[in-house]
C-alpha cells in the first residue's frame, strides 16, 4: 500500500513539503481516536462474552456488576465437552456439535463439486438457455426460507427424511450450491481460457480439463468459496429449527435456542455453549481472513 | 479440434467425437440443477398449491380450494401490513446504519495509519460470530437485572435505573437493530474497503493537483468510483435484512407486545403456532414477491451506475 490512501491529502503523504502542522496533527488525532473507539466497540462484546463463560455465577449476578470476576472456573466448559458422565444437556451439545461438523462439511464437499462443474459450463461453454439458468440459479438463493419452508417440511416428513441430518444436506447444498456458482463462475473466467483448450488439445476430455487444469489454478478461490460455504451451513438457523426434533439431527443452533428455554438465568453455561459454538467459525476466519475477505469481495465487488 | 484428440490419443472404441458442447454443459450443469430442482422448484410449485387452499393442520382432512383468499385476507389484515412495516423499518435502519458506519469505517481503514492491520484484522471476527451466538450474547448484554449494558450506563451515570432493554416495546426493536449492526457493519467494511482499494489513484493525485480538498474528493471523486460497490451491499443488505428471522426469535420472538414481529416472524408463527399452512404459505410467496421486486429494482439501479 505504498501508494497510500484515497484519501490521503496531507502534504506528507503527497510528498510535498510539510506546512500545515497542527492541521496533520489534529487530523490524525481523530483518525486514531476513530481506530481506538472502533476495536473497543469490536472487542468489548466479545470480551463480555468470554468473560461470561468462565465467571462464577455470583460475579456474573451482582449489583453493581463486578467487570472483572473474583472467581473464574472452567467447569462449564469441561462439563459441555470433555467431562465424563454428561447430563442431558452436555449430551445434546456434543452431538449438535457432531452434527454441525457433519453436516456443514457435507454441505461444503457437495456443492463444491456440483458448483464448480456448472460453474466451469457457465463460464467456459455455450449453450442455449445458459442466461436464463444463471439468473434462475441466483434467483433461487435469493428467495426467503420462509416460502420454502412449508412444503419442505411436508415433503421431508412424506420422504421420511425429517429429523435427519441428509434431510439438512440437501436443503443446505441448495443455497449453497448456487452460491459457489456465482463466485467460481466469475473466478473461472478470470483463468485464461487458451490452458483448457491447450489441455484438450493434448487429449483432456472439458472435465478433464476441468479437473487437471481449472481445478489447480482455480484452488485458492475453491479454498475461499469452501471457507464461507462452510461458514454459510454452520449459521442456519431456521430450516434447522424446523426440521430436526432430536440429538439424532439438532444442529449447534438449535441446540443453543434449546439452552435459553433450560437454562433461563444460567447466562454463563448460555455464554459457554456460544463460546464453543463460535470457535470453529471464528478460528476460520482468523486463520483464513486473506481467503475470506477475497471470497466476499468476488461475490459482491466484482460481481 | 476433434482431428487432434484423435491424433493426440489412439482410438478406443468409445466415440472419438468428442461431444457436442451443449450436451458436455447439459452434463456439467445437470448435478447443480437437480440439488436446487428438487430443493427448490418443486417446493416452490407446492408452496402455490398450498396457498390456495384452507390448510389448517388443527383440521386434518378438511382442505378445500379456496383460490386467492389466503393473500387476500393477508393484504387486508392488518398484522400483516404491521409486521411488512416492522420488516422496512429493520431494513432501513439497519442497512442505513450499517452502510454509513461501514463507509467510514473503510475509509479509516484505508488511512495510512500505524496499527492498522490490527482493526483490518479484528474487523472480521463480528461477522464471523455465527448469527445465534451474536443474538444470545446481546439478549445476555440487553438483560434487564443483570445485563452489562445497564451495569455500563448506571455506572458512567448516563441513566440512573436499569431498563427492561428488550422487554420495553419502545426500545426492543433498536436493541435488534444494535446487535444487527455490530455484526454486520464489519461485512460493509470489508467489501467498501475493497471498492476503496480498486480505486484508480491517479484518478485521485489528479484531482488533489487540481487542489480538491478531502471532501470534496470524496463526494465528487471517491464516491461516485465506489458507487456501484456501495449498491451491490446495499442490495445485499436489503434482501436479506427484509427476511430477518434468527436473531429476533432468539432475543425477543417477535415481542413485547409484537414490537419486533416483523414479517418472517409473523409467517412463522402463523404456520408453526397457528398451524394455518395455507395462509403461511401465501405469507411465504408474499415474502418472496417483496425482495424479488427489491432485487429487480436494484437490479436496474445497478445497470445505470455500473458502466
Amino acid at each position: 500500500m505504498a501508494a497510500g490512501s484515497v484519501l490521503a491529502t496531507t502534504p506528507a503523504e503527497r510528498g510535498l513539503p510539510r506546512r500545515r502542522r497542527p492541521r496533520r496533527l489534529a487530523r490524525s488525532a481523530f483518525l486514531y481516536a476513530g481506530m481506538v473507539i472502533a476495536l473497543v466497540v469490536v472487542l468489548a462484546p466479545f470480551a463480555w462474552l468470554l468473560i461470561s463463560s468462565v465467571a462464577a455465577p455470583v460475579d456474573l449476578l451482582s449489583k453493581p456488576l463486578r467487570w472483572i470476576p473474583e472467581h473464574i472456573t472452567f467447569d462449564r466448559f469441561v462439563q459441555l465437552t470433555v467431562g465424563s458422565e454428561p447430563n442431558d444437556q452436555a449430551q445434546g451439545f456434543r452431538s449438535a456439535f457432531m452434527n454441525s461438523m457433519v453436516i456443514a462439511s457435507a454441505v461444503t464437499a457437495l456443492s463444491l463439486v456440483v458448483g464448480t462443474l456448472a460453474a466451469y459450463a457457465f463460464a467456459r461453454l455455450r449453450f442455449p438457455g445458459r442466461g436464463w439458468l444463471i439468473l434462475a440459479f441466483m434467483g433461487t438463493y435469493m428467495l426467503p426460507p420462509i416460502a420454502l419452508i412449508l412444503p419442505l417440511y411436508q415433503i421431508m416428513g412424506a420422504l421420511g427424511l425429517r429429523d435427519t441430518p441428509l434431510a439438512l444436506i440437501l436443503i443446505y447444498s441448495s443455497f449453497v450450491t448456487p452460491f459457489v456458482i456465482w463466485i467460481m463462475r466469475g473466478y473461472i473466467s478470470t483463468i485464461p481460457s487458451e490452458l483448457d483448450d491447450a489441455a484438450r488439445v493434448d487429449g483432456c476430455s472439458r472435465l478433464g480439463a476441468l479437473i487437471r487444469v481449472i481445478v489447480p489454478l482455480a484452488a485458492p478461490g475453491l479454498l475461499s468459496t469452501a471457507l464461507l460455504a462452510f461458514l454459510m451451513a454452520w449459521d442456519e438457523f431456521l430450516y434447522a429449527l424446523i426440521l430436526t426434533s432430536t440429538n439424532a439431527s439438532k444442529t449447534l443452533p438449535v441446540a443453543l435456542n434449546d439452552f435459553i428455554g433450560r437454562y433461563g438465568l444460567d447466562f454463563g453455561q448460555l455464554a459457554t455453549g456460544g463460546v464453543i459454538a463460535a470457535l470453529p467459525p471464528v478460528i476460520i476466519a482468523f486463520l483464513f481472513q486473506r481467503y475470506i475477505v477475497a471470497g466476499l469481495t468476488a461475490g459482491s465487488v466484482k460481481g | 479440434m476433434a482431428t487432434s484428440t484423435v491424433l493426440a490419443r489412439p482410438p478406443r472404441g468409445r466415440s472419438k467425437r468428442p461431444w457436442p458442447e451443449t450436451w458436455v454443459a447439459a452434463a456439467f450443469v445437470a448435478p447443480a440443477a437437480l440439488v436446487v430442482l428438487l430443493i427448490v422448484i418443486v417446493p416452490l410449485g407446492r408452496a402455490l398449491w398450498m396457498s390456495l387452499f384452507h390448510i389448517v393442520l388443527t383440521r386434518p382432512g378438511v382442505e378445500p380450494f379456496i383460490g386467492l383468499d389466503n393473500y387476500i385476507e393477508q393484504l387486508t389484515s392488518s398484522d400483516f401490513w404491521a409486521s411488512t412495516g416492522r420488516a422496512l423499518f429493520f431494513t432501513v435502519a439497519s442497512t442505513g446504519l450499517e452502510l454509513s458506519l461501514g463507509l467510514g469505517l473503510a475509509l479509516l481503514m484505508d488511512q495510512p495509519l500505524r496499527f492498522r492491520w490490527l482493526l483490518r484484522s479484528i474487523i472480521i471476527l463480528p461477522w464471523a460470530l455465527p448469527t445465534i451466538v451474536n443474538a444470545l450474547m446481546w439478549r445476555w448484554i440487553d438483560n434487564a437485572e443483570y445485563g452489562s449494558l445497564n451495569a455500563l450506563l448506571t455506572q458512567t451515570g448516563i441513566i440512573h435505573e436499569y431498563q427492561p432493554w428488550l422487554s420495553n416495546s419502545d426500545t426492543a426493536m433498536w436493541m435488534i437493530i444494535i446487535a444487527d449492526v455490530w455484526k454486520l457493519t464489519p461485512l460493509c467494511a470489508i467489501l467498501l474497503l475493497a471498492g476503496l482499494q480498486s480505486v484508480n489513484r491517479e484518478v485521485v493525485e489528479v484531482a488533489q493537483v487540481d487542489g480538491a480538498g478531502p471532501v470534496s474528493l470524496f463526494r465528487h471523486i471517491i464516491l461516485p468510483l465506489i458507487m456501484p460497490v456501495v449498491l451491490v451491499v446495499l442490495v445485499l443488505r436489503t434482501m436479506e435484512a427484509f427476511k430477518v428471522f434468527d436473531i429476533i426469535w432468539i432475543m425477543t420472538h417477535g415481542g413485547p407486545a409484537n414490537s419486533t414481529q416483523t414479517i418472517a416472524i409473523y409467517a412463522y408463527q402463523t404456520a408453526y403456532q397457528g398451524f394455518d399452512f395455507g395462509r403461511g404459505a401465501a405469507l411465504g410467496y408474499l415474502i418472496a414477491l417483496v425482495i424479488m421486486v427489491l432485487a429487480a429494482v436494484y437490479l436496474r439501479l445497478l445497470g445505470r451506475t455500473g458502466r
